[in-house]
């Protein structure tokens, strides 16, 4: 080409600035692609607060609920239960709850408003598995000699205790979440919401 | 100028014969099946590990024909019907029991995916053996690590779809593991999943993924490896390079035309392959658990994880690397440095080329300590692949510990060990009885 080693400016200039014109478009029309998978309007207004009777939940025995596609465990706690908490004290890994996992109102020796009921999301900090009941005390659900009854994550083995504290030196990082929660009458709870009517 | 097709390839006079020239006119058709087949000239030394890259392509043939027509079925929706059981997971059934042969094609799937990953895994060994990612097949190798990554996303996307227990907390933890990453990693985890639990949204899009995104990536990628392997030549066991001796015809003396030589000895390994292939499929399509397992056939529950959760085979070596890092380091935690080493463990296959300083290529020629480091490598592979399948235990820990130092140590200490090996003198050319 007879123009060879001349470099012309002024056109260069122009296809340097059409590129980055150009590709700052491309990256704006990014946008709505990755804003289209953030979770949708729907998603997010899905997390309405979920009514609970607890009237028939005896002694000992364990409910669960769906609460945001989760579910929330209400343990009606007996006193053997109750026993085990100030026990393991040095056994778990934040034994005050002094890690933001629940509403101030649940920051206690047993984690809960009323002490013997516990509610609580039943979802392992660690990777997202549900822990199961393990809440006979000693060897035989396959446990530790010295196990005092709690949970077990079976994905990777974090125990925790009857509040929902976890054990020390397991995979899972704090202690489970007690969710925002208010007794309407005794025996119903609304679970996602901290005031009545709010 | 070059000459064009219309000048190279003439008509003999047939209708046939005009036809193709009209073609190879406008398209290079006859190029095309001259350059990739009929004079693509590949060592006549193959063995049956050249068996595994043409039964890759089958594999996945198989896997697009019998997706194309599970799609036609089958509904990516987490919704309950009214029988309370989740769509997808009825869906499934529904082609498993209603739909005439629905059973057969899905089981064909469901063994191809497990099927892929043998293949694969034994053709990345073949590549060990032979050092076939050795200059100038890089890029080949490259290529293919890209396409052991996307088949890796292919079959995790995969795995959600039938909605069952295993798939629904296979893929909480997995999504997890990401969330693990400092600073960008619950934001990422989020826009993966698409809500905050896994549910329908995640579904519909990992449906997505793995139908249309994935696949057009991966037949992509397997393009590129192919033209990248046919413009070096094929590798074979004595690492030789045939091109070095062109006889008189201007072919490799020690090459033959791939086209029907290795076309025909292809169709003996896809006539083996097949007859295990179907033994499993209609003898054992569960695979004994390891390629169905027992959990995937109770439908999803997000109240309730499966007492016992493990990835299926193919992930386990890698899951294992993950389990085995326990401990925090710079004030990260565990759970991050294992999500670091479990990604290294696999992205480290691609760095073979330039770890690799031996100066023969084939295992054949290589020394005690290359064939003594390979034989515990595979070893080690297979016992991190069965503890990822066990569950978590003291004793497993340790042994996983171990096995992921020799992984790392392997790779990571190859420059100096592939050196110090005593080598056999290579011939110059193949050797073949």
């Amino acid at each position: 080409m007879s123009n060879q080693g001349k470099m012309d400016c002024g056109r260069r200039r122009l296809v340097v600035a059409t590129a980055a014109v150009g590709g700052a478009g491309a990256v704006a029309a990014l946008v709505p692609f990755v804003s289209s998978l953030l979770p949708s309007e729907r998603a997010k207004a899905a997390g309405a607060p979920v009514e609970v009777d607890i009237s028939k939940l005896e002694s000992g025995q364990m409910m669960t609920v769906e609460w945001r596609g989760k579910p929330v465990w209400i343990i009606n706690r007996t006193k053997e239960m109750m026993d085990t908490l100030p026990k393991l004290a040095d056994a778990v890994a934040d034994p005050k709850s002094e890690k933001n996992q629940q509403p101030a109102y649940a920051q206690n020796d047993t984690r809960s408003i009323k002490p013997e009921i516990m509610v609580v999301v039943g979802i392992c900090t660690h990777l997202g598995c549900s822990p199961s009941q393990k809440f006979k005390a000693g060897a035989e659900e396959g446990m530790p000699g010295e196990w005092l009854g709690g949970f077990l994550c079976p994905c990777h083995g974090s125990t925790f205790d009857f509040a929902g504290r976890v054990y020390k030196s397991k995979p899972a990082p704090t202690n489970l979440e007690v969710p925002p929660h208010v007794y309407l009458a005794d025996t119903r709870i609304l679970i996602g919401e901290d005031k009545k009517g709010a | 100028m070059a000459a064009g097709n219309f000048e190279k390839y003439k008509s003999d006079g047939s209708l046939a014969g005009n036809a193709l020239e009209w073609v190879d006119a406008r398209f290079p058709a006859t190029s095309l099946w001259k350059g990739h087949l009929s004079e693509y000239y590949a060592p006549k030394n193959f063995n049956f590990w050249y068996f595994f890259g043409s039964l890759a392509l089958l594999v996945l043939v198989i896997q697009i024909v019998t997706g194309i027509f599970l799609v036609m079925h089958y509904k990516p929706d987490a919704a309950l019907n009214a029988n309370g059981v989740p769509i997808a997971f009825a869906s499934v059934e529904y082609i498993m029991r209603d739909v005439a042969g629905g059973w057969l094609i899905r089981y064909m799937h469901s063994t191809g995916a497990s099927a892929f990953f043998i293949v694969v895994y034994l053709h990345m060994f073949r590549g060990l053996l032979y050092g076939s990612y050795r200059k100038p097949r890089e890029l080949t190798w490259l290529f293919g690590v890209g396409i052991f990554l996307v088949l890796m996303g292919e079959a995790f996307f995969g795995y959600l779809l039938p909605w069952g227990q295993m798939s629904v907390w296979g893929a909480q933890v997995i999504v997890n593991l990401f969330s693990a990453i400092p600073v960008i990693g619950p934001d990422l985890s989020l826009i993966i999943r698409g809500d905050f639990v896994v549910g329908d949204a995640t579904l519909n899009r990992f449906f997505s993924f793995h139908v249309i995104a994935f696949p057009l990536v991966l037949i992509g990628l397997v393009a590129a490896h192919v033209l990248a392997l046919h413009e070096t030549g094929s590798n074979n066991p004595d690492g030789v390079e045939i091109k070095a001796n062109i006889g008189a015809d201007g072919h490799p003396v020690d090459g033959i035309p791939f086209h029907p030589y290795y076309t025909v000895k292809d169709i003996v390994g896809v006539i083996v392959f097949l007859m295990v292939f179907s033994a499993v499929m209609f003898w054992a399509p569960e695979g004994g658990g390891y390629f169905l397992e027992t959990p995937n056939f109770y439908p999803a529950d997000p109240l309730k994880t499966p007492p016992h959760i493990a990835p299926v085979w193919y992930f386990t070596p890698f899951y294992s690397i993950l389990r085995a890092v326990t401990f925090p380091l710079f004030g990260l935690d565990a759970k991050f440095w294992g999500v670091v080493a479990m990604g290294a463990s696999v992205v480290i296959f691609a760095f073979l080329p330039w770890l690799d300083r031996s100066p023969v290529k084939s295992i054949r020629y290589r020394g005690p300590i290359y064939k003594t480091l390979l034989s515990i490598f595979v070893v080690v592979f297979i016992v991190l692949g069965y503890l990822g399948t066990l569950s978590p235990s003291p004793i497993g820990e340790l042994v996983s510990q171990i096995c992921s130092v020799f992984y790392f140590g392997f790779f990571l200490a190859m420059p100096w060990w592939s050196r110090m090996d005593k080598f056999k003198p290579v011939p110059d050319r193949v050797t073949f009885k």
